[in-house]
């Protein structure tokens, strides 16, 4: 019982979460923990709680992004924070206005959490090595995306109580998806066997020294899998044509209704949105009683909810 | 170190809080205790169940996380890891007449965050405070409806209370 | 001491008393590779040539001008760096030909070669013209330039190489980029046979290399940033090898970086091509693992790679396979390299503790001596670009490098001469130092 819980030791005391792959699996469980607590605050009359009072936060995006900006800036509000909305299309290359230049003139003017998108892999650890606010990376280029992970991992473990010994099949371009590797290490620290799916060509550089399994046929792991995490196809990065056609992507490692069939009754299906529907998954699958996939956007509130305020609590106890 | 009440004595001072909380709101359907966690759950359960047995109905219990609403989140003079836990109060609160229910109160600051975290659940007709020792040194305007045993604690002095369900035994001890 | 035979030392002419002498080095150990020399001696200096190496007669010493003891240090040839990047014309703020040389001058090198990757492009006799010149305003260092193959680097079309030469050119690279048309580099090699002259080549296939930022493996996946397979560098080689078989021209394959090119060297040596290779500090000391911090001192074309190819590379410089140490100094300001690995601009400047990298990489380990490591600094490099330097000779031009051998000290990017301070060995502890150098027969520099 939570009861018997005894925690004097503090468990959590980073200011910035740059990525998953340097936390322990009894840190990323102390943000699933904290994440529940936060989980009904969304679901009672009084959607808002006050311990980020007076506390400014400010998304700054460098790349299109609605449902995780949204979700942060719901998450900072209901934590009573004050969010500012910076959002800049820039390529990282241009020159002008640097990436540091911005976050330190943001800092200027008196913030506490910066939360940041970037093309570029590093950029978050690039900030959080030059301000004093807090850090929470929000995707960085196809590095890590820590805050979809914890909800993806928050997920299956709402629904299956543990990772422990599951299968979990990441699908499609691994290469080019920071969720992917966030997910990977994620997963793989709680206890989860992950299998990444996809054509060669989608597949990231001495992928054997990852601790993953790779399979190029998603109907040769779909039948033993418990999880089959979905990715999006995105356009926008893939260099050159890794695959011949949408066609032969899509019969190959499209999530549809007949392979579905082949499934445990149980598998939890999940995209980290938006869906190419009819791409990488059939709208049937996508809104089919095994999709989880609203449940992520719901339990990402309480998760990044939790992100923030463990960063802040962290920074308040350095002071 | 000094046991100020034994095992006995606390389930006598339960007993006597129940009958105070009896003889104010007797033959009141609307009851229901809430017990700040986490040694304020326990006792909140131990009241609940007795007052259950005397009124013959079933007085809704429930838990109280008041992490979110402490004023010392952002101060280093604050708990070295403050852990967010969950609030499981199974009914609404609209209209009731919630008992609170604490271990020690000290400075008041505990039963103020638990106010805000009540209120932001619903409208309850009114809000009682219970609890197991008063030990004085209050900082907010705040007094216990229900008190079970009063002890002049000076400032530097520590008054733990510890139960079987979490500590594995019942005694209120000073040091 | 190795047991070289003491060959014109001893039997030189004795200097005549009463002759204008106007530098005496004293009972330094004089390493001099291109002469066979590795022994105690004294060096002397006339009218800017070197006079004498040996036992000098009392009389001609007591005439020199000035007199330098280098009991206990070695005496070199000027050491020679055929490939830095002084950044003039164009991007002075990072380097200009004078800090530049400056600080070769303060590293104990009397010879520098520039790139021709300048704004604008050295790719004309008017612009190497210009390098010159303010290599002898600067009054530090010799400095040549190496021509563009391509009008602008762009790959397209043929530069004047002929006027180039005429104007001192010591030879032609697009570097910074290879020559992707295999056409191109088929015409620039054929073209080039009309003249003695080295072709100098960026390997690097710009199809392999997709816009990567560093060594493609498992760093950059977990790093989450575009890798350069080792295959972009490799393909090149082995193709402009293919070509050096056609045309037989001189070859020079720069900053080679991995375990592949070694062997595509070694057997082009054995076929006894006329190829040749360097090797730059960084890739004798970091590995790409370096990248995790995201630092972007370590971000370098062609980029850091596995210890593998580190190992592979050290081992071919042993067996005799490199022909050059160079060090690809590459400045850039602060400002610049503060930015996202992706974004920041390649480069590590190393000119000021190449000499201790070097000793670090290669001699202590025991992969090379002294001697081996002053020939790839001196009389080597200075055969690929075809220089008469990197000599003791009687009569070359008196450039000689003083070198503490033992002399330990902690590398400050903030005592640099150069402009810049993109250097990732800031804090690394060193052993080996110049404390004299000598261009003309003129103490350049004094520790």
């Amino acid at each position: 019982m939570a009861l018997m819980r005894k925690s004097r030791q503090p468990k959590w005391n980073r200011r910035h979460l740059l990525g998953l792959r340097e936390l322990t699996a009894e840190e990323i469980t102390y943000i699933l923990d904290t994440a529940e607590g936060f989980e009904q605050v969304s679901r009672r009359s009084v959607k808002k709680a006050p311990p980020l009072r007076g506390k400014v936060v400010v998304n700054l995006f460098f790349e299109d992004s609605t449902r995780t900006r949204t979700s942060f800036a719901l998450a900072a509000n209901r934590l009573s924070a004050d969010i500012i909305e910076f959002t800049k299309k820039s390529s990282s290359v241009s020159k002008g206005e640097t990436l540091l230049d911005t976050a330190r003139n943001l800092e200027a003017m008196g913030i506490d959490i910066v939360v940041v998108r970037h093309g570029a892999g590093g950029a978050a650890r690039l900030l959080s090595r030059n301000i004093k606010a807090c850090v929470v990376n929000a995707g960085d280029g196809f590095c890590e995306h820590p805050t979809q992970a914890l909800l993806d991992v928050y997920t299956i473990r709402k629904i299956k109580g543990s990772l422990e010994g599951l299968k979990i099949a990441i699908v499609g371009d691994i290469a080019h998806s920071r969720v992917a590797r966030s997910d990977m290490w994620a997963m793989t620290k709680l206890g989860a066997e992950v299998i990444f799916v996809g054509p060669p060509t989608l597949m990231p550089g001495q992928v054997n020294r990852l601790p993953v399994k790779v399979s190029h046929s998603l109907d040769e792991v779909i039948e033993e899998v418990d999880v089959v995490n979905m990715l999006r196809i995105q356009f926008e990065r893939l260099g050159g044509n890794p695959f011949p056609s949408i066609r032969e992507y899509s019969h190959y490692f499209g999530l549809t209704v007949d392979r579905m069939k082949k499934t445990k009754p149980d598998i939890l299906v999940m995209h980290p949105g938006p869906i190419n529907r009819g791409l990488e998954m059939e709208s049937e699958v996508a809104d089919g009683g095994n999709s989880v996939i609203l449940e992520q956007v719901t339990n990402g509130l309480a998760v990044r909810m939790a992100v923030l305020f463990l960063v802040n609590q962290a920074a308040a106890m350095e002071k | 170190m000094k046991v100020i009440l034994d095992a006995a004595q606390i389930e006598q001072t339960i007993r006597d809080l129940t009958g105070q909380i009896v003889a104010v709101n007797c033959g009141d359907a609307d009851l229901a205790v809430v017990g700040i966690r986490s040694r304020g759950e326990v006792l909140a359960q131990r009241l609940a169940a007795q007052l259950s047995a005397e009124s013959g109905k079933v007085i809704p219990c429930g838990t109280l996380d008041i992490t979110l609403y402490r004023d010392d989140l952002n101060s280093p003079e604050g708990l070295a890891q403050p852990v967010v836990r969950t609030t499981e109060i199974g009914f609404d609160i609209s209209d009731k007449i919630i008992v609170l229910v604490d271990d020690v109160l000290h400075t008041g600051r505990s039963a103020r965050a638990a106010m805000d975290a009540l209120i932001d659940l619903g409208r309850p007709r009114a809000i009682r405070l219970a609890v197991l020792i008063d030990r004085g040194g209050r900082e907010f305007p705040i007094q216990a409806d229900y008190t079970g045993y009063s002890s002049d604690a000076a400032p530097g002095e520590l008054v733990q209370v510890r139960f079987i369900e979490c500590d594995g035994k019942d005694e209120v001890i000073i040091e | 001491m190795t047991g070289w035979v003491n060959g014109r030392a001893e039997k030189g002419n004795k200097i005549v008393a009463g002759m204008n002498a106007e530098l005496l080095v004293k009972n330094g150990r004089v390493i001099d590779p291109a002469n066979g020399i590795d022994t105690k001696a004294d060096v002397l200096v006339a009218g800017g040539k070197i006079v004498q190496v040996g036992r000098v007669d009392p009389a001609a010493a007591k005439s020199a001008k000035k007199v330098i003891d280098a009991e206990g240090m070695l005496v070199s040839p000027g050491l020679i760096d055929i490939h830095v990047h002084f950044r003039e014309p164009g991007d002075e703020e990072e380097e200009t030909i004078a800090s530049g040389s400056a600080a070769a001058v303060a590293a104990g090198f009397t010879s520098v070669v520039c790139m021709p990757n300048t704004n604008p492009i050295i790719d004309n006799e008017t612009d190497v013209e210009y390098i010159h010149r303010k290599g002898r305003q600067a009054r530090k260092t010799h400095v040549y330039t190496m021509g563009a193959i391509t009008k602008g680097l762009k790959g397209v079309e043929l530069a004047e190489m002929g006027m180039m030469i005429e104007a001192g050119a010591v030879g032609f690279t697009d570097d910074g980029c290879g020559v992707q048309d295999p056409a191109v580099m088929l015409r620039a090699l054929k073209y080039a046979s009309m003249f003695d002259v080295v072709i100098a080549q960026h390997c690097q296939d710009d199809g392999f290399a997709a816009n990567g930022v560093m060594n493609a493996g498992y760093f950059s996946t977990i790093l989450g940033l575009p890798g350069i397979d080792a295959l972009a560098e490799e393909a090149m080689l082995w193709r402009d090898i293919q070509l050096v078989k056609k045309t037989n021209v001189r070859y020079h394959a720069q900053h080679i970086s991995t375990a592949g090119s070694v062997e595509l060297i070694r057997s082009a040596k054995a076929a006894s091509l006329p190829v040749t290779c360097e090797v730059s500090p960084h890739h004798l000391l970091l590995t790409d693992e370096n990248c995790c911090e995201y630092d972007t001192n370590y971000k370098v074309n062609p980029p850091l790679r596995s210890g593998k190819d580190i190992e592979a590379i050290r081992r071919a410089v042993g067996e005799g396979l490199v022909d050059a140490l160079a060090t690809d100094h590459a400045p850039h300001l602060q400002s610049e390299k503060e930015l996202e690995f992706l974004a920041a601009p390649f480069g590590i400047a190393s000119l000021e503790c190449a000499l201790g990298l070097y000793v670090k990489a290669l001699i202590q380990p025991g992969i090379i001596d002294w001697p081996g490591l002053i020939s790839l600094m001196t009389s080597r490099p200075a055969k690929i670009i075809g220089i008469d330097k990197g000599t003791l000779a009687r009569g070359a031009q008196a450039d000689i490098t003083i070198i503490d051998p033992d002399a330990e000290y902690e590398i400050d990017v903030n005592t640099f001469v150069s402009k810049s301070r993109n250097c990732p060995y800031h804090g690394w502890k060193i052993k080996g130092k110049a404390i004299k150098t000598i261009v003309q027969g003129e103490v350049r520099f004094e520790a």
